[in-house]
């Protein structure tokens, strides 16, 4: 690996660790009520949206009626989106020579659905699809609640594991207000505006018509993208404006917009974890969740990054792939020359960990180690910074499985934080443990008996082509959004299995942990004892690695044996 | 449990005002202002009509001009189209398509390997560089149909060589619209090109 990619993954993780405590402590300032600099400005508009939406800030829910808030939240959104996207022909800006895909019912249900659980899967290419109002008013509006519901959901998840004996956990408006006001809408207006500069266009006009050089017309998409990027990235959202995404010049013109997006992506949840470790009282734990995400997500960047460089072994001889200072060589199907491949590895990676469903470069060109990578990354369950919010109560529940497998082991009651990890608890990290096979496993193994699903395969076949049913689940599931290409959703079959993993991914994952926090935070903590497991050690961190890894091994290892790993065996000729 | 159905209807409904629309105009405001060139797409203008985009990429086909990357955008770079091959490492296609081009490339220089951003496609299939390898490699044929030494297009195409942003981002590349124009600009083909 060459020296200028070590540097970047280098300074991409430094920047990320050096924002971790200030983000982080924002974050706890803004959801504990704390006064911060943005309050002058904030504070009435936050009163007169509290009145104009009829919610009393002052009272406080009890878990059930928290979760049931988000999931009704997440149903009226699905079906605003489906409205505006149906009726998108009479909302303007609707340019009916360039929308050439329909926006079929199950197409707008599917993406309604995606877009309000933050998966962003989009079985379809915006600029021959959607209108700008749409982009707009549609899928901007729920890049940003989405992700702030999500974000309130793991703040109330924390309140259930800082609190004792209380049956409340906050205010789901509250939070949903106070991320949306302090955090998500000042951060992407900063964002916009950078990316703006750096080539990322912003305007309403039709499809600019040019004469290429050599004659033939060349007619070029345009329109209101910057506004739509940043959000996309801050909210660990991922649906691009065009078909291409992140690998579409007028989405990522740079390697510096490059930096700039994946920062956006990953600095939340990464903060986050401190922003756990202070409500709680203990950020050593905090530190320790952090340290443990490092860990992971640089063994995934070394490994694709190794065998993206390699390159594809069947390629001609006659081709030149060996890294200079000319060319990155490599694997460069599917690649963009300004990204290479240390840039277009460094998004993928990060993008596949943080539920993102962005990219610069296309996955399902990936070699197959390289690809596996990033679907390893889809199945530990995006716990590696993860989503915004959705990432730190992932890290938290399998840290729970670890602490009942560490249980099990030394003979103990389960603890954390204090915290007895007893029967009703186990309970809820069993639905969430199982729900991510279920979604995922048996609805590939649906596609793959069933005509329709099938049909889907496209462009590749083979243990390639499981690998393209297995990601799509597993992306769906994990709410990521990310896809191999080559596979062609846009069927009934797929739209509505798709969108059944991702609601099983999202209400799947959410509602457990409330429940969990709800009960957790029901208890009154015991002073740690001889036979407490510290969880703020190495020996705990450990365990964490070892609990994900054999989570994930043990469901998908026979999957990934009849897909990427097949294929990377058949491949050295 | 009705007051969080009103509820979450009101909030959808102020939040589309707030973030779909007001949100965008804010920004389409501060983009038109201040950086209204790349607010509008960096379109390129010569010769009184707009030829395209500076950062998206078009075919070039004739030897006197050089070459961009396969694109799978639609029936190559349609910029209403953007897409990659989508073509795993595995599949024959991919391994036969880039055999072909690889020949073909080959035939205008024979026993040079030839850089493989030249055979493969982009993801956006829109990408508007070229490595400084695949120029280096395409100079011979250019210079022959210009009619120009290789010293002088090394130069012109130095000049367009962008290196690493900021010293340690991303990657080298030349921007082949640019290059183009400006060859055509400096070195004009003075016979009609010959498009293969």
């Amino acid at each position: 690996m060459s020296g200028f990619a070590l540097a970047q993954y280098a300074i991409f993780l430094g920047i990320i660790t050096a924002l971790v405590r200030p983000v982080g402590r924002y974050l706890a300032k803004v959801f504990t009520g704390q006064p911060t600099l943005l309050d002058p400005i904030l504070r009435p508009a936050e009163k007169l949206l509290y009145a104009m939406i009829r919610a009393n800030p002052e009272r406080e829910m009890h878990w059930k009626e928290y979760a049931s808030c988000f999931v009704v939240f997440a149903g009226v959104g699905t079906m605003f989106l489906y409205a505006i996207l149906r009726f998108q022909r009479w909302l303007p800006w609707f340019y009916p020579q360039w929308m050439t895909t329909q926006v079929t019912p199950d197409l707008a249900m599917n993406t309604a659905i995606s877009f309000a659980t933050t998966t962003t899967w989009q079985a379809y290419g915006g600029e021959t699809t959607l209108s700008y109002a749409s982009q707009m008013a549609g899928l901007v509006v729920e890049n940003f609640l989405g992700g702030a519901a999500g974000l309130a959901v793991a703040v109330a998840f924390v309140r259930g594991l800082a609190r004792d004996r209380t049956t409340t956990l906050g205010n789901f408006w509250v939070d949903l207000v106070r991320g949306l006001l302090w955090i998500l809408l000042p951060l992407s207006l900063g964002l916009s505006v950078l990316l703006i500069g750096q080539g990322v266009p912003m305007n309403f006009q039709p499809y600019a018509s040019a004469q290429t050089l050599e004659g033939p017309r060349q007619t070029i998409a345009q329109g209101p993208v910057a506004a739509l990027e940043s959000i996309k990235n801050l909210g660990t959202n991922g649906g691009g404006f065009f078909g291409a995404n992140g690998a579409h010049p007028y989405e990522n013109p740079t390697p510096l917009s490059n930096l700039l997006e994946m920062l956006a992506i990953a600095v939340l949840p990464a903060a986050f974890t401190y922003t756990y470790g202070m409500m709680v009282g203990r950020t050593r734990q905090g530190w320790l969740l952090y340290g443990v995400m490092i860990v992971l997500f640089v063994a995934g960047l070394l490994a694709c990054g190794w065998a993206e460089q390699r390159g594809n072994p069947r390629l001609t001889t006659l081709v030149d792939r060996r890294p200079s200072a000319q060319q990155a060589g490599g694997n460069m199907e599917g690649k963009e020359v300004r990204f290479g491949i240390s840039s277009s590895v460094l998004t993928a990676v990060t993008t596949s960990n943080d539920a993102t469903g962005s990219y610069n470069s296309q996955p399902d060109s990936y070699t197959p180690l390289g690809g596996m990578v990033l679907l390893v990354n889809l199945l530990l369950g995006e716990i590696t910074f993860g989503g915004l919010g959705t990432g730190l109560y992932s890290m938290v529940m399998i840290a729970l499985i670890a602490v009942f497998l560490g249980g099990l082991l030394v003979g103990r009651t389960p603890e954390y934080l204090g915290k007895k990890v007893r029967a009703p608890e186990t309970k809820m990290l069993m639905l969430y443990a199982l729900a991510a096979p279920i979604g995922i496993l048996l609805l590939s193994a649906l596609a793959v008996v069933s005509q329709a699903g099938l049909a889907g395969l496209t462009v590749n076949g083979g243990p390639h082509g499981l690998t393209e049913i297995l990601f799509a689940h597993a992306s769906a599931n994990a709410n990521n959004g990310q896809s191999f290409g080559g596979l062609n959703a846009n069927s009934a079959y797929y739209n509505l299995t798709l969108a059944i993993t991702m609601m099983i991914g999202r209400f799947g994952l959410a509602i457990p942990a409330l429940a969990l926090a709800g009960s957790l935070g029901e208890q009154q903590p015991a002073p740690p004892s001889v036979g407490t497991i510290p969880t703020d050690s190495l020996a705990f961190a450990l365990l964490l690695i070892g609990t994900a890894l054999i989570l994930t091994a043990l469901n998908y290892f026979p999957a990934l044996t009849l897909g990427p790993l097949l294929e990377q065996l058949g491949i050295a000729r | 449990m009705k007051k969080n159905l009103v509820t979450a209807i009101l909030m959808t409904i102020v939040s589309t005002i707030l973030l779909g629309i007001l949100y965008p105009l804010a920004v389409t405001a501060i983009a038109q202002i201040f950086f209204r060139n790349q607010a509008n797409g960096q379109l390129v203008v010569a010769n009184g009509k707009i030829v395209g985009s500076r950062i998206i990429g078009q075919a070039f086909s004739s030897p006197g001009y050089f070459h961009s990357r396969p694109s799978n955008a639609g029936n190559g770079y349609d910029a209403t189209n953007s897409n990659g091959s989508q073509l795993g490492p595995t599949n024959q296609k991919l391994i036969d398509r880039v055999k072909g081009d690889t020949a073909a490339a080959q035939a205008e220089n024979p026993g040079t390997p030839v850089p493989i951003d030249l055979v493969t496609a982009s993801a956006s299939g829109l990408d508007p560089d070229i490595t400084p390898a695949a120029a280096a490699f395409q100079a011979p044929r250019v210079a022959k149909a210009r009619g120009i030494s290789q010293e002088q297009l090394r130069q012109l195409v130095a000049n367009h060589t962008q290196s690493r942003q900021w010293g340690f981002l991303g990657e080298p590349r030349v921007n082949v619209l640019e290059l183009n124009l400006d060859l055509d600009r400096q070195f004009p083909l003075t016979k009609p090109a010959k498009t293969e």
